[in-house]
């Protein structure tokens, strides 16, 4: 397959996948930066894989439901044992995370090594980066046929998965925005109004899981963990009013993943070689550049800025006389 | 290290004249906002020194400009006649509540032998005669039987104390405390009054934050006005005058205008 | 049972043991500095270096994999990840668990990244990166295994010499600078032996799991016991245990990769302790909780000064 039909079956699909995985996860993820639980998505993308593996060792086939069941009562029961561990065991909540999802994930990887699942490819390391190249469409052959209805009933499973988790996020996210907005600002006022913050809170969470766990199988934990993090974090630097963050965020997440595909996909073509590079680690490693200009160049937040006002305030006082 | 850090303490002889703490021209602003202006400050050869004025005067900010834990705009802080990066053995701190973790695994005796480690030095382990100097500390805050206490295990009160004692194990000659008398239990009331009397009659300086007008007379002998400036200084009695409080009370810092 | 092993295993089994004992005792400051997660940004930062590092010397044509250059790699891009963590927190508006959480996301995939351009190379050896990410103790030959091991118990020792030190910054940074101590040198100390376990751990548990190691066993530890000199050594035993179980279990059985039984056993260590330990054990809590029910409903208890309840 070479052309406009290697594209339209290859990298169109994997596109779609990859970014619909960064919307949905740069969604949610506002919500986690604001309240500083960033790293429950990092406790979550690991904690899941003894469900993904126990899922697929129970029913037998690489179908999705079983797996995303799996993972999602892993989910719960990794929140739960953090809970537990932080509440009575009175430990510090990240070593909490840190003792419960390596735990778990070192269950998974030994559940996986326990020969069972060795009979098909599920192997710990597209756990991590995910299986991008693996994401096919037959449907279309070339551009008109992508006026056939027919054809778009035909989209993977893995974009069908992200696109309708992401519009789930979506629509929760609108629906309760203004729950959402109070929560992450103070959630004890929040009790005092009558909003549940517990729940709020616990719905976040339970979000991000499901965020994390449709973009897994695509795009790997790294990158859910980068997507979580990095495009709220760039938006967080960029505006003060939360429905703009929310927005920038899914502008920010949109162009990392289609800029990070083409550029890993067609770059090193560009360049002259005959390789491609990692999707989902050049995804990442974009939605961090991105997270670094923002960090320096930011125009009121930024390091540059600041360092530009501090300079005028210094030299403002030295112009008193002191 | 140390011991070259040790030869490097140095107390001048009380006739020298020369003063404990000498503060000249320290300003410190947070932001935009000046919270101390040009702080020139003498102070007593020694004696119990109470800083005083209204919220928001920058009385703790200049505890912590003086101990370089806010970096100033401008200023210099002489302990003993030197810059007191070179005397730091010398000077003691009790902050107003310790922030420190208190499930952390140490008792009341590890938590005051801290006050000894500079005498220590780099590397060695804290020996018999330092122990038993932390819990003589200890001691004198009425602390000795809770000596064995993981600190979290403690009351407010007597958590207070400890570090109080951790200072006092110090065997600094200048002592910093921030709002030693506020909001305590009476058994820490007298506990702190004792040590400040105990410290006074061996002769070393004590510059106490306190809130309490009324007290400050039975207490400390010498005051220090501050409303962002130094109102007025000097001994307690001359001092602590009608006109001098209502200079320092009179306005508000906070209403202060913000510098351009 | 342990004679059968041969001397390769045996060393390998040293190497272990020493790397648990070198991440119970590092790691319990870490902890106790609340930091515990920095760690995990610095082991995924790792694989960038590894990978550069690898490039770097097919590039001047070394031949194979270096270890020791493979580790350097590690070790300075671990580093230059804490640093940028370091630098959000304190530049940026941006609060210190998103910092982690970006700097490990994003140093891992540009680590998948230059991984890929590894796998493009007509030399291959991606396989031989790979196993930093999950461990293969396997693999290790007797010579480098007691090399790392040396070197994690000198992580140990330097703690043991800087204990002092470290005790004061980890419970109040602010009173060592008021008393002149250079509280950030003695932190950053603390970092370098961090780096040290981290990157001996590599090749034995994996830079996804090496955090176990650090975190698990100290925190375990805490329930035993409420002195830090104590803590110390019994994270130190934990770890041990962790470390030499972990690594004859999967000599001794195929299919138990090292890195995961390792951490497994970590995990079971950290639920007895949970459990079972004496004194903030669950177990023990309860029943003393209940004991004082009882006893306030007897009335049997009076109220006196310095008596908090379960003391």
């Amino acid at each position: 397959m070479g052309g406009m039909t290697g594209f339209l079956s290859i990298d169109l699909p994997a596109i779609l996948a990859a970014t619909f995985a960064c919307l949905s996860c740069a969604l949610v993820g506002n919500f986690l930066v604001l309240r500083r639980q960033s790293l429950m998505g990092d406790a979550v993308s690991h904690a899941v894989l003894p469900g993904i593996v126990a899922g697929f060792l129970v029913a037998g086939t690489r179908d999705t439901f079983p797996m995303l069941a799996g993972a999602l009562v892993a989910a719960l029961v990794a929140g739960v044992l953090i809970e537990l561990v932080r509440r009575l065991g009175k430990v510090e909540a990240g070593a909490a995370m840190g003792v419960v999802f390596t735990g778990m994930f070192a269950l998974g990887v030994v559940l996986i090594e326990q020969g069972a699942a060795r009979a098909v490819d599920l192997d710990a390391d597209c756990v991590l980066y995910g299986q991008l190249e693996a994401v096919l469409w037959f449907g279309p052959t070339d551009l008109s046929s992508l006026a056939d209805p027919a054809v778009w009933s035909t989209l993977p499973r893995q974009v069908v998965q992200v696109a309708v988790v992401f519009f789930l996020c979506l629509a929760l996210i609108v629906l309760f925005f203004k729950e959402l907005r109070l929560v992450s600002f103070d959630p004890a006022l929040a009790d005092t109004l009558g909003i549940p913050a517990g729940l709020v809170q616990h719905g976040i969470v339970a979000l991000t899981a499901i965020a994390a766990i449709a973009a897994f199988e695509a795009v790997g934990s790294i990158l859910v963990i980068a997507m979580l993090i990095c495009p709220p974090a760039t938006a967080r630097l960029l505006t003060d009013d939360l429905k703009a963050q929310v927005a920038l965020s899914l502008l920010v997440g949109g162009i990392t993943g289609v800029g990070g595909y083409v550029l890993g996909a067609f770059g090193p073509l560009a360049l002259g070689f005959e390789t491609s590079l990692n999707a989902a680690g050049m995804i990442a490693t974009l939605s961090g550049l991105f997270l670094a200009l923002a960090i320096l160049l930011a125009p009121r937040y930024g390091v540059l800025a600041k360092r530009r006002r501090a300079r005028a305030a210094a030299l403002d006082l030295a112009a008193e006389g002191v | 290290m140390l011991q070259r850090l040790r030869s490097l303490d140095f107390i001048p002889p009380k006739e020298a004249g020369v003063s404990p703490l000498l503060v000249k021209g320290l300003t410190v602003a947070y932001h935009r906002r000046p919270v101390l202006w040009d702080v020139s400050w003498t102070a007593p050869q020694q004696g119990l020194v109470a800083v005083v004025g209204p919220n928001g005067a920058g009385k703790s900010t200049f505890l912590k400009a003086v101990l370089g834990l806010v970096p100033p705009l401008a200023g210099t802080v002489e302990v003993f006649g030197r810059p007191l990066a070179r005397q730091r053995r010398l000077v003691g701190y009790v902050p107003q509540r310790e922030s420190v973790d208190w499930d952390f695994p140490v008792s009341a005796l590890d938590v005051v032998a801290m006050g000894r480690y500079r005498m220590i030095g780099w590397g060695r382990r804290v020996s018999k005669a330092h122990r038993q100097a932390a819990l003589h500390a200890l001691d004198r805050v009425g602390m000795a039987d809770f000596a064995n206490r993981q600190i979290g295990q403690l009351s407010g009160g007597q958590q207070q104390r400890v570090f109080l004692a951790r200072a006092l194990a110090q065997e600094a000659r200048l002592y910093f405390m921030d709002e030693p008398l506020a909001g305590v239990d009476a058994a820490t009331e007298r506990a702190v009054l004792d040590v400040l009397r105990d410290l006074d009659s061996q002769g070393r300086t004590v510059v106490c934050v306190h809130h309490d007008l009324q007290t400050v007379a039975d207490v400390f002998d010498h005051v220090l006005m501050l409303n962002v400036k130094v109102v007025a200084s000097g001994p307690t009695r001359e001092v602590l005058t009608d006109a001098n409080l209502r200079a320092t009370y009179g306005h508000r810092a906070s209403d202060a205008p913000l510098l351009p | 049972m342990i004679g059968d092993l041969g001397f390769n295993t045996l060393v390998v089994l040293f190497g272990a043991t020493a790397l648990g004992i070198a991440s119970g005792v590092v790691g319990t400051f870490m902890l106790l500095r609340r930091r515990a997660l920095v760690s995990d940004a610095l082991s995924h930062a790792t694989l960038p270096g590894i990978a550069g590092a690898f490039l770097l010397g097919a590039w001047f044509g070394v031949e194979g994999r270096s270890l020791p250059l493979l580790l350097a790699g590690a070790a300075a891009s671990g580093v230059l990840g804490v640093l940028a963590i370091q630098a959000i927190t304190r530049w940026t508006r941006l609060p210190e668990d998103a910092a982690i959480g970006a700097v490990l996301s994003c140093f891992f995939g540009l680590g998948i990244v230059l991984l890929s351009v590894v796998q493009g190379l007509p030399t291959g050896g991606a396989a031989g990166i790979k196993t930093f990410i999950f461990g293969q103790t396997a693999a290790m030959r007797a010579a480098e295994a007691a090399g790392l091991g040396v070197l994690a118990l000198l992580a140990a020792l330097v703690v043991a010499l800087l204990f002092k030190e470290l005790k004061l910054v980890a419970f109040d940074e602010g009173f060592a600078r008021v008393q002149g101590w250079p509280a950030g040198r003695i932190d950053l100390a603390l970092m370098a032996l961090v780096t040290l376990v981290t990157v001996v751990g590599l090749q034995t548990v994996g830079l996804i799991l090496i955090i176990a190691l650090l975190i698990t066993p100290p925190a375990a530890a805490r329930f035993w016991t409420d002195s830090l000199e104590s803590m110390v050594g019994i994270a130190a035993l934990i770890g041990g245990l962790s470390g030499g179980i972990g690594a004859w279990l999967s000599a001794k059985y195929e299919d138990m990769p090292a890195g995961a039984v390792i951490v497994l056993t970590a995990t079971a260590l950290f639920t007895l302790s949970l459990l079972f330990a004496p004194k903030r054990g669950l177990l023990a809590q309860t029943w003393r909780y209940r004991r004082l029910r009882g006893a306030i409903a007897r009335g049997d208890v009076t109220l006196g000064e310095g008596t908090p309840w379960g003391a």
